[in-house]
């Protein structure tokens, strides 16, 4: 294993985050503020409680899954894309590190900004409404294994992308109206049943809902059901990997 | 030289890109441990191929590559951190630091931080007082530089330098040459490719010339020069000639540029060099010169004649 390797993508990606530093912690705080002042203000005014939980505080899961998503999948994948773009990624190519060690550096970096990124958020939160964490490990475990998929997601975003659009087409196209249709800003038991069904096959719901269990131990699917999906998707994504550079995937000509 | 083994084999390699093009055909070729290799060929000849897929940036489609005797897929985690490459093109980090982007080259080939040895290598390439400057900031050559501090940063013991001396001003040639004549002393086998075959001629103990995607030569470089250098006789006349006269024709003399130069082509291997007889027919024609001078063709010139030749 080369320790060095990785410790040197790690620590390459970081320094990444920590040049835009400002801007990875202002604009969270500011836009968890103005979901806050929308959907808190707004619409908490008129739907007070869900399943016993004030609607402000209901979508703090939602809001930080919303996040991590996104801001996962774009870090990976850009940190991956732009050294492709740029023609920097010969020195990867040729150097002496197996795809596990550049994944784990990538991966991990922006699995690591992710989680701080979530922790950022729900210290914003708890600001503006009450947050109570029942299960706080398992709050944790459920944000490191969203943030690690996610990022390997990301990975694999990059390494696919031939250009910029494809990059950001993805998280736009896809992600976003996953999630916003995943229930972070509603309880999936407040849709018409056809529409209930019809969600349970956005990957996203399973997410937000052992996320938001988390929380409030309020769920709409089973705790294991999500635990098990995360897994899942994990699982996928590393095989999705491991395959893109057992084959050489667009990396290698 | 170190030692006669050879430190790179590559064995019946082909490459055929996605798009059909055959870039490599069949290639051949030992590099001997501690000898500077110079790869020269015409634009598109696939130099840059083939240093790129014993780097590992680019697959074979068929043939394999052994380093110090390990296989370059196999065993490559062995092949690549003996490797260092500076790319043709040039590819440097946009944000870090000359110094962060060469702990960070050091790293990626599995070396411990050592920051005496990355201060060694700045120092050599002039770059030391460059080291918190963002690479953005600096110039071309300078970037150049930066690509080269990479490849030493992690003490490889092959060097490959794809270009290395494109749009590069005369002081960092000389650094560079400096460089790896000393990477040379201490036993770093060097291959190199390039345009400027007076620097070929200069730094290498051999040369291979490869031309759309077959490897056409590989000689030493003080044999090839004697081998297919032709040698020339200049005579500087008494009197510019009208026109050479028949008697000389078996010479096939030719006149020089100015009219009172006669010029005598000769090859210096042969058992006669015919100079004896050319010298005695002169007199008997009554051709009468001042001076004479030998010169032997340029790696240049004897490049230009093979291109040509094979083409
Ligand atoms: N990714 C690719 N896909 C298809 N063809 C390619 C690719 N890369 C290179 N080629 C072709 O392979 C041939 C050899 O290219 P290569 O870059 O190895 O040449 P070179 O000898 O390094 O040339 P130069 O002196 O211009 O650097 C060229 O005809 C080039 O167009
Ligand atoms: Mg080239």
């Amino acid at each position: 294993m080369n320790w060095h390797g990785i410790k040197a993508i790690y620590k390459f990606e970081m320094a990444r985050t920590r040049r835009t530093l400002f801007q990875s912690i202002v604009s969270p705080v500011i836009s968890t503020s103005l979901y806050f002042v929308v959907f808190g203000a707004a619409i908490g005014s008129r739907i007070t409680e869900i399943d016993g939980v004030s609607y402000g505080s209901f979508i703090v899961p939602g809001l930080i899954m919303l996040s991590l998503l996104t801001e996962s999948i774009s870090n990976a994948s850009f940190g991956i894309y732009f050294p492709k773009f740029s023609g920097t990624i010969y020195e990867l190519l040729s150097a002496p590190v197996s795809v596990v060690e550049v994944v784990v550096g990538y991966v991990g970096a922006a699995a690591t900004k992710s989680v701080i990124l979530g922790g950022i958020i729900l210290a914003t939160a708890n600001f503006f409404v009450d947050v109570q964490i029942l299960h706080p490990y398992w709050m944790f475990l459920f944000l490191v294994l969203t943030a690690l998929t996610f990022s390997l997601f990301g990975f694999i975003l990059g390494v696919w992308a031939d250009n910029w659009e494809k990059l950001a087409i993805v998280p736009t196209l896809v992600i976003t109206p996953l999630t916003f249709l995943g229930g972070s800003f509603y309880s999936i038991s407040m849709l018409p049943p056809v529409w209930q069904t019809v969600t349970l096959f956005n990957p996203v719901v399973y997410l937000i809902s052992g996320f938001r269990w988390s929380f409030y131990e309020n769920a709409d699917v089973a705790v294991g059901l999500s635990v098990m999906m995360t897994c899942g998707f994990l699982l996928v994504c590393i095989v999705a990997v491991w395959w893109i550079f057992k084959t050489g995937y667009r990396l290698r000509v | 030289m170190s030692g006669e083994s050879p430190v790179l084999q590559v064995e019946n390699l082909n490459k055929i890109y996605d798009d059909g093009f055959e870039a490599l055909k069949d290639i051949n070729l030992e590099i001997k441990e501690g000898e500077i290799f110079a790869l020269l060929g015409p634009n598109g000849a696939g130099k840059t191929t083939l240093i790129n897929i014993i780097c590992g940036i680019v697959n074979a489609s068929s043939g394999r590559v052994l380093v110090n005797g390990y296989d370059h897929v196999t065993d490559f985690r062995r092949t690549r951190s003996l490797i260092g490459l500076v790319p043709q093109e040039l590819t440097t980090e946009t944000f870090e630091s000359v110094l962060a982007t060469l702990a960070f080259s050091r790293g990626l080939f599995g070396k411990p931080p050592d920051a005496a040895y990355l201060e060694k290598v700045l120092k050599s390439l002039s770059l030391w007082n460059k080291k918190d400057n963002v690479i953005m900031t600096l110039s071309g050559g300078m970037k150049r530089r930066v690509l080269i501090a990479k490849a030493l940063a992690h003490e490889p013991r092959v060097l490959f330098l794809d270009e290395p001396t494109a749009g590069v001003d005369v002081e960092l040639r000389q650094d560079m040459w400096q460089v790896v004549r000393e990477l040379r002393a201490s036993g770093v086998t060097v291959i190199l490719t390039t345009h400027y075959i007076e620097e070929a001629e200069q730094m290498a103990d051999r040369i291979g010339v490869i031309n759309h995607g077959e490897l056409v030569l590989v000689q030493e470089k003080a044999r090839l020069m004697r081998e297919l250098g032709k040698k020339q006789l200049i005579l500087y006349l008494d009197d510019p000639l009208p026109e050479i006269p028949r008697q000389l024709d078996a010479f096939d003399l030719q006149m020089g540029s100015d009219p009172d130069e006669l010029i005598y082509s000769y090859d210096s291997q042969a058992n006669s060099t015919g100079i004896t007889a050319l010298l005695n027919e002169l007199r008997q024609a009554g051709i009468h010169f001042s001076d004479l001078k030998t010169k032997q063709s340029s790696l240049e010139e004897i490049f230009v004649d093979l291109v040509k030749r094979i083409r």
